[in-house]
């Protein structure tokens, strides 16, 4: 199976045998991956009946469910899951400090991953143009878009230490040489692998 | 063992003629209420063929009016197929060249099975309203008999929506190793009041018909067939949505215009009575059996012996599940699923959850529905390649 490259490089993130909750997991290809190699016991939350169809026929236990109403703290209790993951589905929230903050509560550490609005590229669009960025990572019309949360790495690392969430892990996804220096203005698409701050709630 | 189809299949997606069979167990059998009936029958129906390891059997358990006839055509001239012959059959979501499917009358009922209209061997006359109140895991235990005596240690699934939904949780409950997956559909984990109310209403519409004569009816030689209706009528109004019966029938006048009269004005009148009609007078359901269903919807409760934790009931489970709601189920709506969802995760089971889009209500669950049918058959798949099949 390929795995998307965003996928492979938050892999080493995930213990073997860990628990797993995936949050929109979409036709759930990480968790079957992971539950195949690492032996994780995976659980993908997702809204769009096709992707639940595929999530089912790829072994995955899938609950459908809309993640702007779930609470995910009744439905699974404190500490239910040792990994909580959420790729490119942060952005597109209604609310996404309500999800990172029941996620750190079901799971002891949590990955996100979205589309950095401040990478170059986006900035040039807006700076030149004068337009909303239209690229790969966000291939949607300001009109029609689901991401109405955008931000860049400094606004999401800014809201981390607000929240005292420590970030244990920061990756760039990008084709720029030298992302991982400047990985706010270079960097397409982040990853980050994040706990609860000593101390926090 | 025995495969049953008579003839080839009418269509390429049917079962075909199917022939129901009868099992008598001649050893007495306790009940949930303490009353113990001294022998009781069974009759079922088979599809498919058993394979040499019995391990692609799947059971169906019935709702309230349902019966061992679930797929399938009984002679070559019926135009009713059984009642799940959307989701029974070769290509279908139980895809009947792959599993040996079982549909099995519950006891209690009247569709063959020992029930109110069987000969009680104590009077030698029919048990009549004498028939003893029976639950869920009266009748899981009754088709454990039954898997027992065609060879089945242990099902591949165990399937059935509303109140056969429940009998799947009582399976899973009660014979942990006897199934590796419960499919749970358009069911709940036990009645609200609400519902118990709606049940209490159809009851009292039967027990207060003159004609019922205090369940010896068919003594007096007659059925209380105004009763009968006019539970059909509650049940089946409970069973669509609002948004349904708005689209069906709107406020549309048989007539085109209001007569000030207590005659059948609205279509949704005229509706409501064929269909109440037709049950009591072309159905042949007996009243007491509709009764006792009732009863056993009521009193499926498996998380009252937990101290209502719902979470403690389900420790024993070892099967995987599937749960499907549908999103205009009023009376066995997604939120009660969820409930489900959410105690089976909190045990420690594997679930799957799938919440359909449908206009039809809890009557969706035996309708056609592309979303429906297509996870429904992905989990089967599932449990078939689990299964080696």
């Amino acid at each position: 199976m390929n795995l998307k490259p965003e996928f492979t490089r938050l892999l080493d993130w995930i213990p073997q045998g860990a628990r797993v909750l995936d949050l929109g997991c979409g036709s759930a290809e990480l968790l079957a991956y992971l539950m195949k190699h690492k032996s994780v016991q995976g659980v993908g939350l997702e809204m769009d009946p096709v992707s639940i169809i595929a999530s089912i026929a790829n072994g995955v236990d899938v609950i459908q469910s809309d993640l702007n109403d779930i609470n995910l703290v009744a439905m699974f209790g404190e500490r239910a899951f040792d990994v909580v993951l959420t790729t490119q589905t942060l952005q597109s929230m209604q609310r996404p400090d309500y999800l990172i903050d029941s996620m750190l509560r079901v799971g002891q550490r949590a990955i996100v991953t979205f589309p950095n609005f401040g990478y170059w590229r986006n900035r040039l669009q807006l700076m030149s143009a004068g337009k909303m960025p239209v690229s790969d990572s966000l291939p949607y019309q300001w009109y029609d878009t689901p991401n109405t949360h955008l931000c860049t790495f400094a606004d999401f690392e800014h809201f981390c230490q607000e929240r005292n969430i420590y970030i244990l892990e920061q990756r760039v996804l990008g084709n720029a040489w030298g992302a991982e220096w400047l990985p706010n203005l270079l960097g397409e698409v982040a990853l980050y692998h994040i706990e609860k701050g000593i101390g926090s709630r | 063992m025995t495969t049953v189809a008579l003839s080839k299949p009418t269509t390429s997606c049917s079962v075909g003629v199917v022939k129901p069979e009868t099992l008598v167990i001649h050893y007495p059998l306790t009940l949930t209420c303490g009353a113990v009936l001294p022998s009781y029958q069974l009759v079922y129906e088979t599809y498919g063929r058993l394979n040499d390891q019995a391990s692609n059997a799947v059971l169906i358990c019935h709702a309230l009016s349902g019966d061992h006839h679930a797929a399938g055509y009984h002679h070559e001239d019926d135009k009713t197929p059984g009642w799940w012959d959307h989701y029974i059959g070769p290509g279908k979501a139980i895809d009947t060249n792959v599993f040996f499917v079982v549909g099995v009358n519950n006891i209690g009922s009247c569709r063959g099975s020992t029930g109110p209209a069987s000969i009680n061997p104590a009077t030698q006359q029919a048990y009549g309203p004498n028939f003893p109140m029976v639950t869920c895991a009266d009748w899981v235990v009754t088709q454990a008999k039954l898997a027992d005596h065609l060879g089945i240690d242990q099902w591949a699934a165990v399937v059935g929506g509303s109140l056969g939904g429940m009998q799947v949780q009582q399976w899973a409950i009660d014979f942990p190793m006897r199934l590796k997956h419960a499919v749970i559909i358009a069911s709940a984990p036990r009645l609200s009041a609400q519902n118990i109310a709606f049940n209490e209403v159809a009851r009292q519409a039967i027990m207060t018909d003159p004609e019922f004569h205090g369940g010896h009816f068919l003594a007096n030689n007659t059925i209380p067939k105004q009763g009968l209706m006019l539970a059909r009528m509650l049940g089946h109004l409970t069973y669509l949505s609002d948004d349904l019966m708005g689209q069906k029938f709107g406020r549309e006048l048989r007539s085109g215009h209001v007569k000030y009269s207590y005659d059948v004005e609205f279509q949704v009148e005229s509706y409501l009575r064929y269909q109440g009609e037709k049950f009591a007078t072309k159905s042949n359901f007996d009243a007491n059996s509709y009764l006792l269903m009732t009863k056993a919807l009521d009193y499926f409760d498996p998380a009252h012996e937990h101290d209502d934790d719902l979470v403690g009931a389900y420790t024993p489970i070892q099967a995987q599940a599937l749960v499907i709601a549908f999103t205009t189920d009023w009376r066995f709506s997604p939120e009660r699923s969820m409930e489900m969802v959410k105690a089976l995760r909190q045990a420690g089971k594997r679930v799957v959850y799938a919440e359909v889009e449908s206009t039809h209500g809890h009557d969706a669950f035996l309708l056609p529905n592309t979303y429906y049918e297509q996870v429904f058959a992905a989990y089967m798949k599932r449990v078939a390649v689990e299964a080696e099949l």
